[in-house]
This record gives C-alpha cells, structure tokens and sequence, in this order.
C-alpha cells in the first residue's frame, strides 16, 4: 500500500521522478478491463514482463467493464492522473484517435523510444483497425476477437441435424432453425452483442457499407449507410424469425451468452471470446461445442469476405492536459508493448483463452503444436477474417466512427422496437441513420479544433 | 410557542455550521455549479477544446422527442412506484399494528428488503423473472404468457415498478407503523363506542391521522423514483427494451457516462434540478396545507 501511494507521489512530481528512477524501476500504470479470469491471466502477463527486466514495473489495476475503463481513463486524463495505458475496446477507438494530444500514437512512442515492432507480421484485420489510413499504427493491438456461430451439436442431433454441419447460408440457417424449433429446442437461434454480429459483422462480410468514407476511416465527416435494402432484409428475416418462434432477442451486450451457455439455445452469434465459457458451462462441454463461420446471403454478389475484429487494444496515454510523459516513462510503455508482442506471449493468451492469435508467426507455432486439431474449431475465428482472401475492402476494413458507444445504443434500441412489432425493418434503419448521423456531427463538432 | 436560543457574537454559531456548510458546499453547491457551468458549453470527451454554446444544449434537450417521452415515462413510473409502495405498505402496516401471533418476526421480515442495495434487489428480481434463467419467468412461459421482459417494453416497465416499489415498501412500512402506533387509542375506542365499525373507523379517524406521515412519504417515494431507482433499472434492464424504461435519471447517466456528452447530461442534469426544486416547493405550499395535523 505504501509502495503505491509512493507510486502515485512519483508520477505526480515530475521533478522528483529521474531522481528515483536511478534507485528503482519506472512504474508505469495499466488499467484494464477484463474481469476474472481473462483479467488474471492478463495481469499475469504484466508481471511476467516485470520479471523479465528490472528497469520497469507494470502495475495493472482493473478498472471495471470495457465502458466503464474507457470513462475512468477520461476522468482521468481531465484530472490530470491518466495510466500509461488503457485497454479501450473496439467501439472506443473513433473516440481514441481524435483525442489528439490525450494519447500518444503508439508510431510516434516507437520512433522516439527506438523500439521496434514488426507490424507486417499482425493480421491484416487485426492492424488495419488500429492504423491510420497511411498505414501507421495508433494503438497496440493485443486481445482481438471475432463474431463466430457456435452451435449446440446434441441439439442438432435431436433434431435430426447433422452435428458436423452447421448450416452456411442464411437460408439453411432457417430451414435447421425451424427444424430445430420442430426438435423442441426452445430458442433455435439467438444472440449476443446484436448489433456487432446482426449489423456490423454482417455489413463487413457482405461487402457493404456501415458508413461512408470507408466506415469512418476516411473522414470525421462520415455518416451511416445503415437502412440499405440488404440490411433491411436481414433485419426482416430476424423479425420474421422471431414471429416464428424460431429467433429470440437475448438482450443488449453479452447478454445472451447466457441462453447458449445453459443449452436453451440451439446456435448464437457471440464472440470467438466466449468460447472458454462455453467449454467450461455449456452442457457436454467441449465435445458439444459446434463452432462455425457466420452464415451469409448466397445471391449476394462477392459474399463472403472477411469478418471484422472486436476485442480491445493497449493506448498510451498522456498524464493529463498539460502533461508529457517522460522519456524513460515512454520507454518503459514501448518496451511493454514489444515485449507483448513476442510469439510465445501471443500464442499463450490465444490458446488460454479463445482470443485470436493477433500474429501470423504466433498462429503458425500454435498450428505446430496441433492446438486446433485437439481442439477442433479453435482455428475458425482466424479462417473467417481471412475469408474471400483476407484482402479487406473499406467495408471490411474496420468502424473509424466517433460516439459508436452511443451509436450502437441507439441501433440496438431501434431494433428492439421493431422486434417487439412497434415498427418496420426499414422504420428501424431509418431511424438509427437519423440518430446515428446526430452522434456522428456532433462529435465531428467538438473534435474539429 | 417556538423557542430561541441566540448566541453572542458571530465567531461560535458560525464555527458551529462550519461542518455543516463544508460538506454542503462540497458535496451539493460545488457539483452542482459544475454542472451549471457544463450545461452552456460543448466540449470534446477529453475536456480538450470547449466552445459555449449559450442554451443550445438546452434547446437541443427540450427539443429532443425522445427527451419528451422519457420524462412522460418518468411520471408514470414515480407515481406508479409511489401508489404502490405506499398503498402496500400501509395495508401491511394496518395489519402489523394489530394484535397477532408473531408479530415481531412478521415486522423484522418487512424491514429486511430495505437494507438490500438497489443493485442486488434487482439481481434478485432478475433471478425471479428473467425469462429463461428465473423461477417464474420459466413458470409464466410454461403458463402460456408469453413473458419476455427483454423484448416487451410493457413488461420491462411493470417489472422496475414493481422491484422499485418492493424495495421502498420497508420504508415506509416503518413510518406508517410508527405513525399508527403514536394514534391515541382513547380516540378509536371513542369512535368504536360510537358505534363505528374498522371500516369506517380507518378512513375517518385514522387516516386523517395518518396523513402527515403520509404527505411526507409521497415526498420521499417521488424522490426515490426519481432519482434512487437508478441501480435497479440499470441491472435489469438498461433503460431498454427499445426506450420503454428510459427515466431521466438513466438518461442523464447513458448521455454523460456511456456517450460523453458532458453538456448535454448537464444540461438534462439542470433541468432535472429545477424540476425538483418546483415540485419540493409546490408540494410544501399548496399540498401540505390540505393535510390534517
């Protein structure tokens, strides 16, 4: 405790900070926000890295859910006491980019440390979300994930289904769906982060637009593409499936792992993440664990590409307005960075815990292992970003938008309404564009200057 | 009638309020001037450029449809929680007041609610009615009503009232109780001499009685509904389905926390704070001099 406050009184005082930093290791902060286990084997990760030199010491401090980090790095950073680095998730990087002199892009620390990073060796989605349109790095990546199917295999064979395939398109996810439903299984389809996998993954792997200017990663000058005729459609289907008994809302967010996890539901959408929960609740474990791509629309020209990421990313960040970091601070941060960027790290936290293996040399060791034919499956999350190719387009490339926290909100609320009946597939789409595009200028607005 | 102390000289009174007046000022005046002064500019979420902007959050806010329907919905689920928790607590204040088996153990069970956090009643709540993983939730489906508080904003809406007022109902349980039992029995065994019957003896003699307690309750559970119930619609149900349990309270959180839109959370958060202010004082006016002392 007293070693903390001490910390504290350091990173306060810069004067007093190269004088202490001669008699002991630079504490450079960490907040994260993973909750257990994922957080532990995280923290461990850091305190791995302090061991491994005596200059630096990490000190990782959870810091709630991925929003609430996000809000408390904020906080912070108007107050003057920002960590070194935040973990922000996927939806926060708009807001990251344009936070001017808030954070510290991750290519500015490299040059001016020395420290070098091989970013050609990441997945091209993986380093595509993080970089700026020429190419330089912004953030360093570290537990990215992807929107998979899992399927629930003694469901399928319930109800006559072949458990070794999961239905592909979306045409034979309704025809299993019904069949499913006609099998007894209470909720056929359902689920988590509706938005990521109904609206944003599925606008990437059909090659169609989220937004303009390259889903935002042309421009603050953006604005939503969303009420297409394709999206419209989709959303009908989930409507219609609905009706049907076939599709169930399982709630905003990661709410509905839980319906998969306890076996009431045949095949959800979620997370590449979840998998290590549903190998540890899902009922017959692993061996009843069916893992596939996300299903698509066959007439639709080009699909499917690659899928998106999701997960979060390491920002380096300032003190706090009218504060720098020092040199040996920006070190310290730089050289955490290479360090978790080194195959054997990469390969560890994938294989612990169903996050992607963000680099292709730290893929490759783990497919020598044979990982992934012990653990059929595994290996899918990184066939689907890789899928049509792996060349990304500006559809496929990632979501650059600022506000997408609120974005988001906005079109789960909307879809919500339309499921319950309250208004049409297209009504929806219209209105998230509309609310969409008021988040969009406004932050266009405050970020201008 | 009222007794006045006065104390010589300034130093000692004010020494005294000190305390008093520091954690006011800190906690109450200095927040909410903040606030004041956010409400009038438009700044990015780092606080890095700010521009004011005059009443354009305002406008924006009073403006905004879905503002309106929130603060619509915000009366009918304070009020709905207030009628609720009031009218239940009373009835089973009535019956604790008489003369059964048991008696203590009943009132103790009835407090208990009360020292359960927001967050953990609708824990609680959720555990009972979530669809597929609660006890009558499951029950309702097997029942044949379609019961899905996630996708029916109805629903969503009946569920917070009802854990809202739940959790309210040992509050005022213990006001109405002790409000009964300071009623002089020599008045109701006057009452019942004259021949009037429980009925009529409740609503003509006890009541009236009852009704200091009970106009400062009505204050209190308004209070509570409109800005206590945060934790549980926040477990429960996010402010969805859709908006359906969007409360002003929760909009203020979802505009500054969630979407770090600093001026207009501010400017919401004002407007909630003048609100309040006029209602306090219209209740205190006009309400409290119809209430029989």
């Amino acid at each position: 405790m007293l070693r903390r406050t001490l910390g504290k009184a350091v990173l306060a005082t810069p004067l007093a900070a190269p004088a202490l930093a001669q008699s002991g290791p630079v504490e450079i902060s960490f907040w994260h926000g993973l909750a257990q286990p994922l957080g532990g084997i995280l923290e461990g990760i850091a305190n791995q890295f302090n061991q491994s030199q005596n200059r630096f010491r990490i000190v990782s401090s959870f810091r709630g859910s991925y929003p609430e980090t996000m809000v408390a790095a904020i906080a912070g950073f108007r107050s003057g006491t920002a960590p070194h680095i935040v973990q922000m998730f996927e939806v926060g990087t708009g807001t990251m980019m344009a936070a001017g002199r808030a954070i510290k892009p991750l290519h500015e620390l490299l040059r001016e440390t020395g420290v070098t990073i091989n970013f050609d060796d990441y997945l091209p989605a993986v380093k595509g979300y993080y970089s700026l349109a020429d190419g330089r790095m912004m953030a360093m990546p570290f537990n990215s994930s992807t929107a998979i199917m899992f399927y629930n295999k003694d469901a399928f064979r319930r109800a006559g289904l072949n458990p070794d395939q999961a239905p592909a398109t979306w045409a034979e996810m309704r025809t299993a769906a019904a069949r499913l439903r006609a099998g007894g299984v209470e909720i056929p389809v359902t689920t988590a982060w509706p938005t990521w996998t109904q609206v944003e993954q599925f606008s990437a792997i059909h090659n169609i637009p989220l937004a303009t200017l390259d889903n935002g990663f042309g421009g603050l000058n953006a604005e939503l593409r969303i009420n297409n005729p394709l999206m419209v459609r989709h959303l009908n289907t989930l409507m219609e499936m609905g009706r049907e008994g076939t599709f169930r809302w399982g709630g905003r967010d990661g709410a509905g792992d839980a319906l998969f996890a306890n076996g009431s539901s045949g095949m959800i959408f979620a997370s590449s993440g979840a998998r290590a929960r549903f190998v540890r609740e899902l009922p017959g474990g692993i061996a009843n664990l069916g893992v596939a791509m996300l299903p698509y629309y066959n007439d639709v020209q080009g699909a499917p590409i690659n899928s998106i990421i999701g997960g979060a990313a390491f920002w380096a960040m300032n003190r706090g307005p009218n504060a720098a970091r020092s040199a040996d601070e920006n070190r310290g941060i730089a050289e955490f960075f290479a360090f978790l960027a080194q195959p054997r790290v990469v390969a560890a936290w994938h294989t612990e815990t169903g996050f992607l293996p963000v680099t292709q040399t730290a893929f490759r060791e783990v497919q020598a292992t044979g990982f992934y034919t012990q653990n059929p499956g595994a290996d899918i999350p990184i066939q689907q970003l890789l899928r049509g190719g792996g060349q990304m387009t500006g559809n496929s490339r990632g979501i650059r938008l600022g506000g997408f926290v609120e974005i988001r909100t906005a079109m789960q609320e909307e879809m919500e309404r339309a499921l319950q009946g309250q208004q049409t597939a297209q009504q929806a789409m219209d209105n998230s564009v509309t609310r969409g595009n008021v988040v969009l200028r406004n932050f266009e607005r405050t970020n201008r200057g | 009638m009222e007794k006045k102390v006065y104390f010589k000289g300034i130093a000692l009174p004010y020494l005294l309020l000190l305390p008093q007046i520091v954690v006011t000022g800190l906690f109450f005046f200095w927040p909410a001037a903040q606030a004041v002064r956010q409400s009038f500019l438009r700044e990015d979420a780092f606080g890095l450029s700010s521009q004011f902007v005059g009443f354009e959050n305002f406008v924006d806010v009073l403006s905004d449809p879905t503002w309106l329907d929130s603060a619509f919905r915000t009366l009918i689920f304070s009020a709905s929680v207030a009628v609720l928790a009031l009218g239940v607590a009373l009835f089973l204040a009535v019956q604790a007041d008489k003369h059964i088996r048991g008696a203590d153990t009943y009132k103790t069970l009835l407090i208990w609610p009360y020292a359960v956090a927001p967050a953990i009643a609708a824990v609680l709540w959720l555990f009972m009615f979530h669809p597929n993983i609660g006890i009558f939730g499951r029950m309702l489906n097997a029942l044949g009503v379609p019961w899905d508080y996630k996708l029916n904003g109805n629903q969503a809406m009946l569920l917070i009232i009802f854990a809202a007022a739940w959790k309210q109902v040992s509050y005022n349980f213990i006001f109405f109780l002790a409000g009964l039992q300071s009623i002089p029995k020599s008045v109701l065994e006057a009452a019942a001499i004259d021949g009037a019957r429980p009925m009529r003896r409740f609503w003509t003699v006890v009541f009236p009685l009852l009704s200091p307690t009970a106009f400062f309750l009505l204050v209190v559970n308004l209070v509570y509904a409109f800005f206590d119930t945060f934790g549980i619609i926040h477990s429960l149900t996010q402010g969805g389905p859709g908006k359906a349990t969007e409360t002003l309270i929760y909009r203020v959180y979802t505009d500054g926390v969630m979407n770090l839109n600093f001026g207009s959370s501010a400017a919401q958060s004002v407007i909630l704070m003048i609100l309040v202010i006029v209602l306090t004082m219209v209740q205190f006016r006009y309400v409290e001099r119809k209430v029989h002392y």
